[in-house]
């Protein structure tokens, strides 16, 4: 690890004004992606501002027809949430299956979307349930925010403040995990809100999380499993490791969209 | 039986220290103006060194000096060693390159050791390392174990077609002539995967030189500290013996990786003398995925040749074995003398016969991992032996019955004599365990859930108590391998027992004190286990190859005997009484038909007060030492069956039953070998199904973290049926076999055998990921189909 200064703010509206006027700055929320890399000198900003004080980032409420998470609102904290787990019981399943213990109870979500990870759950969940990625400057859809692999349309100075998840009527999360890493090696997201039905895809996209618009068509026309049966996704544009080849991970999306369904309808 | 002595499962005595925090590992050791050595490593798996310019990086913030290899060649300090000299076909002897400490002219693998940097603090020593500017010329990598003999490109000039060896054991020719008379043969062609050692404590090293002595101390994570002051002294040149210091403190454990004696701690020692301030480096995790020794990594091909009735006849097996870009300190036994002997098995095969090639790759030095050789032969040996069974359409239990051995003494055709066991016994209770008889049910079961269900053997041996001397040395080993001890008795009846040995895991401050307070009637809290230190014990071996029951604690019996035989004299003094009459059980001293006894504790007190007796006739104190020298290895072996499901939509394979019998002969503590044989298959069952080192066309290692690499964790694993059966070995005077490397050694057969009965075919190898699982299993449900 190279020398940095540490800003420890304890709002957005501080946390915004350190960014903008440290050169080279970095945003701390979890840390568990900034500081191995930092300890594996691959990353060196000059000036780390942790979010770790701000109490307007964190929190959980429901808000008319919306859950509304704090960006500095920890893993742990959406898993255990009486709130989540009532309004959707699938966002609260993801959590509680992100890394481990010990991850979830200093990774954040907020953290999550920003680094946008190819291999990181919370993405899959944002884009099927619809959610709005709100930042101290705007308003974002989360097919707007994510635009690439470990991309995102933050902007220079742009934090994120909240997260809010529209309710739906079913979700439900399968995922098979990278055997070494644990990450999500394919990670599917279902959710149905009314006559409206997203299945989204994390772990296994060239260019990240992605929507399987044949998945949904199906599913819009009967929401079970039953309805993906000899449906295949296509091996092009799926990434390719010594895990998994872009075949077997695309075979793994079929079975894990059919798990997702499944546990989304209770069979 | 007492509740402490043998046979008891007392509970570890080191656990306290080691989960309150108090345990004292290396990286623990803080020396006063201590300074940090932080090693530039090669990028590139192969490179000539055009030149090396400190000069930069020297006059960084910090920094107290800065050495290559031309510094370490300046002073005299000679390469590291292989200890084991193997023989060609043609009785020459085996051609090694020079290994170098510190890269002289040529790097050879990704994370050799360029140079090294000494400064105040690691982040300093760190910046100046990014300063020094190496001007590497790239050479094309040979990375492949089957492809490295006659590549383009030469690793070391001493082996001109990269080479190390072509060795054999056996009777080619009775073999050749089995094979002509056989009904049928089994072909088979196997790759036993690379592993990486990840012990949890990574490796470490103080150096520490005193001026006013003259003495130099090194700290180190070894498993065997005497073998590291010998070879640092008589073939490195650090200093003489007398003058050099090593101390292993509590090691978190080693596997194998730790008895090697790496550059690091050679650099470190050597370093501190020339900034004259004590040097610490310790791995990070990184380091120790490209720089500890690696295991296994052998392609062979092997075949077995069976009579009408499925009687074996013949085996015949060519190995090529990796040994990476340098020979590590052993790594020339393991493919040889620590493999080849182990392939009759369980079996009574009359004729062997065994070729192995080994070769320079540009990968990280290969050297004995948990197990060294002997899981390498039960993979071959229990593959082709289930693989046999199918095609005869013999039950696989069946046909190991007809084969095993069956009288004891016997003698292989590939030196090892086995002494005793009894094979049929652990089957018999491993298919109890298992329940065997419904095993097709349970198939039938698993069917109509969509999951293919299988079931695997392993029936293993292995030789252990590392070894006799003489055996030894005329095999080529370098050194005996005999073990020391000294049983002290203070003069209060307290004991401290000194070994040779050395625990990095294995519990020895329990099982020894376990043995000296059975034998000498005296509770254990009153026996202390000091080893690691070559200032405190004598010359020792150390620990590995699960010889610490064996031979070390044979040692500690043999110095138990003589502190009883000075007792009884002492005794016989203070009782007034002729010593043949004085026996010693229960922690005292008797006289024959008589109530006059004299406890434990007060004999002590008279040997050394010496008021009872004339010390001239009698010398004054109770302290004994003696070494040990093993007649014969050790053979344990046992049956392990494993069960699985696999799920061929997803390739995942879950373990659902594991059944373990295995005769150790005597057990110290049943608690512990448990412990043992439960770590034992975690790791097989990680060879298996989940670990793998993996380097790509350039030698990069690709697998060089835990995000790459599959530890096993705990949820990968089925709850194990233990099971014992004992034939107490003859050979020593405990009947100890041992116990350490069983269960790695076991496993990888039986879950792949499990996972061929599932799939229905053999084509898979390790280790068997989900992806691998997947794809094989197409083949099966296309099958499952058609039928």
């Amino acid at each position: 690890m190279y020398a940095f200064t540490y800003h420890k703010p304890t709002s957005a509206r501080q946390a915004a004004t350190l960014l903008a006027k440290k050169e080279d700055a970095k945003l701390l929320a979890g840390g568990h992606t900034l500081l191995p890399t930092m300890k594996q000198r691959l990353a060196s900003p000059a000036a780390i501002v942790d979010l770790g004080a701000c109490a307007d980032l964190k929190g959980i409420t429901l808000k008319g027809r919306n859950i509304v998470i704090g960006a500095m609102t920890t893993h742990a904290e959406v898993a255990a949430s009486a709130e989540v787990q009532a309004a959707i019981p699938a966002l609260a399943y993801l959590a509680s299956h992100i890394g481990d213990p010990h991850v979830r109870h200093r990774g954040t979500i907020g953290g999550s979307v920003a680094n946008n990870d190819p291999a990181a759950d919370y993405p899959a969940a944002l884009l099927a349930l619809g959610a709005t990625v709100i930042t101290n400057k705007r308003k974002l859809t989360a097919e707007e925010f994510f635009t690439g692999l470990y991309e995102t349309a933050l902007e220079e100075g742009e934090i994120i403040t909240k997260v809010s998840f529209p309710l739906v009527s079913k979700a439900g999360y399968a995922k098979f995990r990278n055997p070494a890493s644990r990450y999500a090696m394919v990670g599917v997201f279902v959710a149905k809100r009314g006559s409206d039905v997203r299945v989204a895809v994390t772990g296994a996209g060239e260019g990240g999380v992605f929507r399987w618009p044949e998945a949904e068509t199906a599913l819009k026309v009967r929401f079970s499993p039953k309805s993906l049966d000899g449906f295949k996704h296509g091996s092009k544009g799926i990434n390719g490791d010594i895990h998994a080849d872009p075949e077997y991970r695309a075979h793994l999306i079929g079975v894990m969209t059919r798990q997702a369904v499944a546990q989304a309808t209770g069979k | 039986m007492s509740a402490t002595g043998i046979g008891a499962a007392v509970r570890r005595k080191e656990d306290h220290r080691f989960i309150t925090g108090q345990g004292r590992y290396t990286d623990d050791v803080n020396r006063p103006g201590q300074a940090q050595a932080y090693f530039l490593r090669s990028p590139h798996a192969h490179a000539k060194i055009k030149s090396i310019d400190t000069k930069a990086a020297a006059a960084m913030p910090g920094v107290l000096g800065i050495f290559t290899g031309a510094d370490l060649a300046a002073d005299k300090i000679g390469g590291l060693i292989c200890g084991w000299m193997i023989h060609n076909k043609d009785g020459s002897p085996m051609r090694a390159g020079a290994h170098p400490a510190l890269a002289q002219g040529r790097v050879r693998y990704v994370g050799d050791h360029v140079a090294v940097v000494v400064a105040e603090t690691l982040a300093q020593a760190k910046d100046a390392a990014e300063a020094i500017v190496v001007d590497y010329q790239e050479l094309s990598a040979v990375v492949e174990t089957a492809k490295a003999a006659g590549a383009k490109t030469v690793i070391h000039d001493e082996a001109p077609d990269n080479t190390v060896f072509n060795w054999h054991l056996g009777d080619k020719d009775a073999t050749d002539k089995a094979f002509k008379a056989a009904k049928h043969v089994t072909k088979l062609d196997l790759v036993n995967n690379r592993l990486v050692p990840n012990a949890m404590e990574p490796r470490a090293a103080v150096g520490d030189y005193d001026a006013g002595e003259g003495i130099f101390t090194l700290y180190t994570t070894s498993q065997n500290p005497h073998v590291a002051r010998l070879v640092l002294s008589a073939f490195i040149g650090i200093a003489p013996e007398n003058k050099l210091r090593v101390i292993a403190p509590d090691v978190g454990g080693g596997f194998g990786s730790k008895i090697f004696i790496y550059a690091e701690e050679t650099v470190c020692v050597w370093a501190a003398k020339k900034v004259g301030r004590p040097v610490k480096w310790t791995a990070d995790r990184t380091e120790a995925f490209l720089s500890d020794a690696h295991g296994r990594d052998h392609v062979t091909h092997a075949e077995l040749a069976t009579d009408a009735d499925g009687k074996i006849l013949a085996l015949k097996v060519h190995t090529t074995a990796n040994l990476g870009a340098y020979l590590s300190t052993f790594s020339s036994s393991v493919p040889t003398y620590l493999y080849a002997p182990l392939l009759s098995g369980q079996y009574d095969i009359p004729a062997i016969y065994c070729e192995v090639d080994a070769v320079y790759t540009n990968t990280a030095p290969v050297d004995a991992y948990r197990g060294a050789g002997r899981p390498e032969a039960t993979f071959v040996v229990e593959r082709l032996i289930e693989v046999t069974a199918r095609q005869l359409g013999k039950d696989p239990a069946k046909f190991r019955l007809q084969n095993y051995i069956r009288k004891f003494p016997h003698q292989t055709p590939v030196i090892m004599a086995y002494d005793t066991g009894n094979y049929a016994a652990s089957l018999k209770k491993a298919l109890e365990i298992i329940d065997y008889k419904g095993i097709g049910k349970r198939k039938r079961d698993s069917a109509r859930a969509g999951k293919l269900r299988g079931i695997g053997f392993s029936s293993y041996i292995e030789a252990c108590g590392i070894a006799p001397s003489a055996a030894v040395g005329s095999l080529g080993a370098g050194v005996g391998l005999w073990e020391s001890a000294e049983v002290r008795v203070n003069p209060i009846g307290t004991v401290e027992v000194l070994t040779g040995s050395h625990s990095h895991g294995q519990g020895h401050e329990t099982t020894f004190a376990q043995l000296v307070s059975d034998r000498l009637g005296i509770p254990i809290d009153n026996v202390s286990i000091i080893h690691g230190d070559t200032d405190k014990v004598q010359m020792g071996m150390g620990t590995y190859g699960s010889r610490s029951g064996a031979v070390g604690m044979s040692a500690i019996y043999k110095a138990i005997d003589k502190v009883i035989a000075k007792g009884k004299k002492v005794a016989a003094y203070v009782l007034e009484a002729d010593e043949a009459d004085i026996d010693f059980a229960d922690g005292n001293f008797t006289v024959k038909g008589t109530d006059r006894k004299l406890d434990f504790g007060s004999c002590a007190l008279q040997a050394y007060v010496a008021h009872k007796f004339n010390g001239q006739e009698l010398e004054p104190g109770l302290k004994e030492g003696a070494f040990y020298d093993p007649t014969n290895f050790t053979f344990p072996a046992g049956v392990h069956i494993c069960e699985l499901e696999i799920d061929p939509q997803t390739g995942v394979t879950k373990i659902d039953r594991w059944a373990a019998v295995d005769d150790f002969g005597v057990v110290i503590n049943p608690m512990i070998v448990e412990g043992q044989v439960h770590g034992g298959i975690a790791q097989g069952v990680g060879q298996a199904l989940l670990e793998g080192a993996r380097y790509n066309s350039d030698g990069q290692l690709v697998t060089a973290s835990f995000m790459d690499y599959t530890m096993p964790r705990a949820d990968d694993l089925p709850s194990f049926d233990v099971g014992m059966t004992v034939t107490p070995c003859p050979s020593n005077p405990l009947g100890i076999k041992g116990c350490g490397e069983a269960g790695a050694i076991a496993s990888p057969p039986a879950v792949i055998n499990a996972i061929t009965d599932a799939l229905g075919h053999e084509d898979i190898a390790m280790p068997a990921t989900p992806q691998a699982v997947w794809r094989a299993a197409q083949k099966s449900i296309s099958r499952l189909a058609a039928e």
